[in-house]
C-alpha cells in the first residue's frame, strides 16, 4: 500500500482531531474539555499546512496565512475560556462540567 | 595596504578554514553532518568557558566593589575557581524531596538549559559565523526563549514545596511582564531593517554616517530607546539583579530552586548566564551593529573579535548593575513593567514608523527629523517618568 | 523524510492520547505543552518555518503559560492535582463517537482520490512574501484579528477580575 504523503498528512491530522474530541468530550474537567478542543484547532492547522505543502495549487501563500490567523485566534479563545473557568470557579468552587449548570451565579 | 588586506582576509576566514580542513576530506553528506556538529560544539565549548569565566569575573568585580579580594585561593588570582566549583556541585549530593515528581524535578533544569542553549543558533557571531541561517532567525530566538518559562514552572511544581510554587508563580508572572517590553523593543528594528534573519539585520547597518560615525541602530533616537528598553526587559528575564526577585538568595532562598542542590542547581546556574549571553549577543545584534567595527580603520579586525568584545562589554554592564542597584519589590517590579516600559515600548514604534516614513528628507528637514523623534522619545519618557514617581520624592540615605 | 514526520506524528499522537488520559491535570497540561511543540516540528518538516516558531511561541510561551495558571487557580488543595474519575458511560459513549469519527475521516481520507501535486519543487514562501501577503491582499483579516486580540484581552481580565463587592462574601 503506497500513500501520498498529503494522505499521511491527513490521517495524521485525524488522529489527532479524534483524540481531541474524545478528550473533550469524555473528560468532565473544564480544563481538559478547553485542551481538547485546542487539540482539534491545531488538527484542522495540520490540514492547512498539508494542503499548502502537498496540494495542487502550493503557490499561493493561502494556507500559511490562514494558519497564522487561526493560531492567534486559538490563543483569543484559549485566553477568554480559562478566564471564563476562573470565573466560574469562583462561583461554585468547582470545575466540573456537570455541576455548572446555572446560568445565574 | 593589499598586505593588510590579506592579513585580513585570513584571520576573519580562518574559523572556515579550520572547519574545512577538518571535515575537507570527507564526502558531502556527512560533512554537512559533521559541520554541524563542529559548530556545535565549538559554541557549546566557547560559551561553557565564557560561563565559568564569568562568574569568576562576578565574584571578583563583585568583590572588589564591596572593597574585599573576592575568590583568590584557587590557583593564581582565583583562576581555577571556576573548576573547583564544578568539581563540587559534581560531587555534592543530589537531594530529591521524597513527595516530588521526580521526572519532571530532574526534567527541569534539562529542559531550561537545552532551550537557552537553543537560542545560540541563529546569532551571528561573526561575518560568516552563524550556525543556522534562518529566515526568522530573531523569531526563532525569542520562541525558544519564551519556551524557558515552562521549565521555571515544572521546577517549582515538581519541587512538591508550596513555597517553591509560590515563588515559581512570581517568577513567571515576572518572566510574562517582562517579555512584552522585549518583544516590543526589537519590532523598530524589524521595520526598518525589513527582515527577521540575524545576518540581514547586521548587514543593514552596515555603512559609515560622514565617513566615520557607524550606523548602528542605537545612534538612532528609536534605536536608543528600544536599546534601553531592550536591555532593562533583558535584565529582568534573566533574573538578574535588580529583578532578581524569584530567586533572591537572601530572601526567598533561591525560590523555585530551593529544593535543587548538586549539579541540578549548577545546570540552572549555566542556564541563566546561557540566557543572559544569549539575550547580550541579540541586543549587539539588534542594536550594536553584530559583528561590525565601531570605526571605520579598524577594520582589520576580525568580526567574531568585534562582537565577543561588544557581547562582553554589554556582560560586564549586568554585573556593574548587580552591584550598584538595591532589589526592586514585587509590585515595582510589575509596576515597572506594565506602566512604564510597555507605553515607551509602544510610542517607540510610533517614533520609529516615523523615521522611516521621513528617511527621504535632507538638508534642514533631516535636523527637524532628528528633533522631532528625539522629542518622541524624550518627552513621553519624562511625562510618564514625572507621573509615575509623583510623590515618592528623591530618598536621602541617612546611615548608608 | 517519510520516515521523520512518521516519528514526529507518532510522538504527537501518542502525547495527545496520553494527555487525554491521564488523572494529574499537571501532566496533562504538560505532555499538551509537548504536543503542541511536536506540531510546530510538523510545520518544520513541512517547511512552514514562520508558523513554526509562531506556534512555537503562542502555545508553548504563551498558551501554556494560561492554561498552568488556570490549574494552579482552580484547585481546592495544593495537594490535590488529581481529578475524580470521569463516569465510564460518558467515556464509552465519547470512545464510541471518537472511533466513529474517526473510522468516517480515515475511510474518506483513504478512498478519496486526491490530486496529487505536480511533484515540483516544494512551496517556500519566505517571511517578506508572507509579510505582503498579510499587509496586502488579508489586511482586513490581520485588522480585524487585531480587534479580536484587544477584545478578548480585556474581556478576559474583565471575566477573571474580582469585584470588591463581591469578594469579602467569597472569603467566607
Amino acid at each position: 500500500m503506497s500513500l501520498s504523503p498529503l494522505q499521511l498528512c491527513l490521517l495524521f491530522s485525524s488522529a489527532l482531531f479524534c483524540v481531541g474530541l474524545i478528550g473533550a468530550l469524555s473528560r468532565s474537567n473544564t480544563i481538559l474539555v478547553l485542551l481538547g478542543i485546542e487539540l482539534m484547532l491545531n488538527a484542522a492547522n495540520i490540514n492547512f499546512i498539508a494542503f499548502w505543502r502537498f496540494g495542487p495549487a502550493p503557490a499561493a501563500g493561502t494556507g500559511v496565512v490562514f494558519v497564522l490567523f487561526s493560531i492567534a485566534v486559538a490563543a483569543a479563545e484559549a485566553a477568554v475560556g480559562l478566564a471564563l473557568v476562573i470565573a466560574v470557579y469562583r462561583h461554585q468552587k468547582n470545575i466540573r462540567l456537570q455541576e455548572a449548570n446555572r446560568l445565574k451565579g | 595596504m593589499n598586505a593588510a588586506f590579506l592579513a585580513t582576509l585570513s584571520l576573519e576566514l580562518l574559523p572556515a578554514q579550520l572547519r574545512d580542513m577538518v571535515t575537507g576530506w570527507l564526502p558531502e553528506p556527512w560533512r554537512w553532518l559533521v559541520n554541524s556538529i563542529l559548530a556545535i560544539a565549538v559554541i557549546l565549548a566557547s560559551f561553557g568557558l565564557l560561563f565559568a569565566y564569568l562568574t569568576l569575573a562576578e565574584r571578583k568585580i563583585l568583590g572588589r566593589v564591596q572593597n574585599r579580594p573576592g575568590p583568590n585561593r584557587t590557583g593564581y588570582f582565583g583562576l581555577l575557581q571556576p573548576f573547583a566549583d564544578g568539581v563540587k556541585a559534581l560531587t555534592k549530593e543530589d537531594i530529591v524531596p521524597r513527595g516530588a515528581d521526580h521526572l519532571l524535578h530532574f526534567l527541569a533544569p534539562v529542559a531550561l538549559l537545552a532551550f537557552s542553549i537553543m537560542t545560540f543558533a541563529v546569532l551571528p557571531f561573526g561575518r560568516n559565523l552563524v550556525a543556522v541561517e534562518l529566515d526568522a532567525g530573531v523569531l526563532y530566538f525569542f520562541a525558544a526563549g519564551a519556551a524557558t518559562e515552562l521549565a521555571v514552572f515544572m521546577a517549582g511544581w515538581a519541587s512538591h514545596n508550596k513555597y517553591s510554587l509560590l515563588a515559581a508563580m512570581r517568577a513567571l508572572a515576572q518572566l510574562i511582564s517582562y517579555e512584552l517590553p522585549l518583544l516590543l523593543s526589537f519590532v523598530p528594528v524589524i521595520m526598518i531593517a525589513g527582515s527577521l534573519s540575524t545576518q540581514e539585520i547586521v548587514h543593514r547597518q552596515s555603512g559609515w554616517m560622514f565617513g566615520f560615525v557607524p550606523q548602528w541602530h542605537v545612534l538612532t533616537p528609536w534605536g536608543f530607546a528600544g536599546f534601553a528598553i531592550f536591555m532593562t526587559a533583558a535584565l529582568a528575564e534573566s533574573n538578574r539583579s535588580p529583578f532578581d526577585l524569584p530567586e533572591a538568595e537572601s530572601e526567598l532562598i533561591a525560590g523555585h530552586l530551593t529544593e535543587y542542590s548538586g549539579f541540578k542547581y549548577a545546570l540552572f546556574f549555566m542556564a541563566e548566564y546561557f540566557g543572559m549571553c544569549a539575550l547580550c549577543g541579540m541586543a549587539v545584534t539588534l542594536f550594536l551593529g553584530g559583528w561590525q567595527a565601531p570605526l571605520p580603520f579598524l577594520e582589520f579586525i576580525p568580526s567574531y573579535v568585534w562582537f565577543a568584545t561588544k557581547m562582553l562589554t554589554l556582560l560586564l554592564g549586568f554585573i556593574w548593575v548587580r552591584c550598584t542597584f538595591p532589589r526592586l519589590r514585587i509590585d515595582q517590579l510589575t509596576r515597572f513593567a506594565w506602566k512604564f516600559l510597555v507605553p515607551l515600548a509602544l510610542i517607540n514604534l510610533g517614533t520609529t514608523a516615523f523615521w522611516s516614513l521621513t528617511s527621504g528628507w535632507t538638508g534642514g528637514l533631516q535636523i527637524a527629523r532628528w528633533l522631532v523623534a528625539i522629542a518622541l522619545v524624550v518627552i513621553p519618557f519624562q511625562l510618564i517618568g514625572r507621573k509615575l514617581s509623583a510623590g515618592l520624592g528623591p530618598r536621602t540615605y541617612r546611615y548608608a | 523524510m517519510t520516515l521523520a514526520f512518521l516519528a514526529i506524528a507518532f510522538v504527537t499522537v501518542a502525547a495527545a492520547a496520553v494527555a487525554m488520559a491521564l488523572r494529574n491535570l499537571i501532566h496533562s497540561a504538560l505532555l499538551l505543552v509537548f504536543n503542541w511543540a511536536g506540531i510546530a516540528a510538523f510545520y518544520l518538516w513541512a517547511g512552514a518555518e514562520f508558523v513554526a516558531f509562531s506556534q512555537l511561541m503562542v502555545y508553548v510561551g504563551a498558551v501554556s503559560m494560561v492554561v498552568l495558571f488556570a490549574v494552579l487557580l482552580t484547585q481546592r488543595s495544593p495537594q490535590s492535582f488529581r481529578e475524580q474519575p470521569d463516569s465510564i458511560s460518558r467515556v464509552i459513549g465519547a470512545l464510541l463517537v471518537g472511533g466513529a469519527v474517526l473510522g468516517v475521516l480515515f475511510g474518506a481520507v483513504l478512498s478519496s482520490r486526491l490530486a496529487p501535486s505536480a511533484a515540483t519543487a516544494t512551496p517556500t514562501i519566505s517571511v517578506k512574501e508572507l509579510g505582503s501577503l498579510l499587509m496586502g491582499p488579508h489586511a482586513a483579516a490581520l485588522l480585524i484579528v487585531g480587534v479580536i486580540l484587544t477584545v478578548t484581552l480585556i474581556g478576559a481580565v474583565i471575566i477573571a477580575s474580582t469585584d470588591h463587592a463581591e469578594s469579602g462574601k467569597d472569603e467566607s
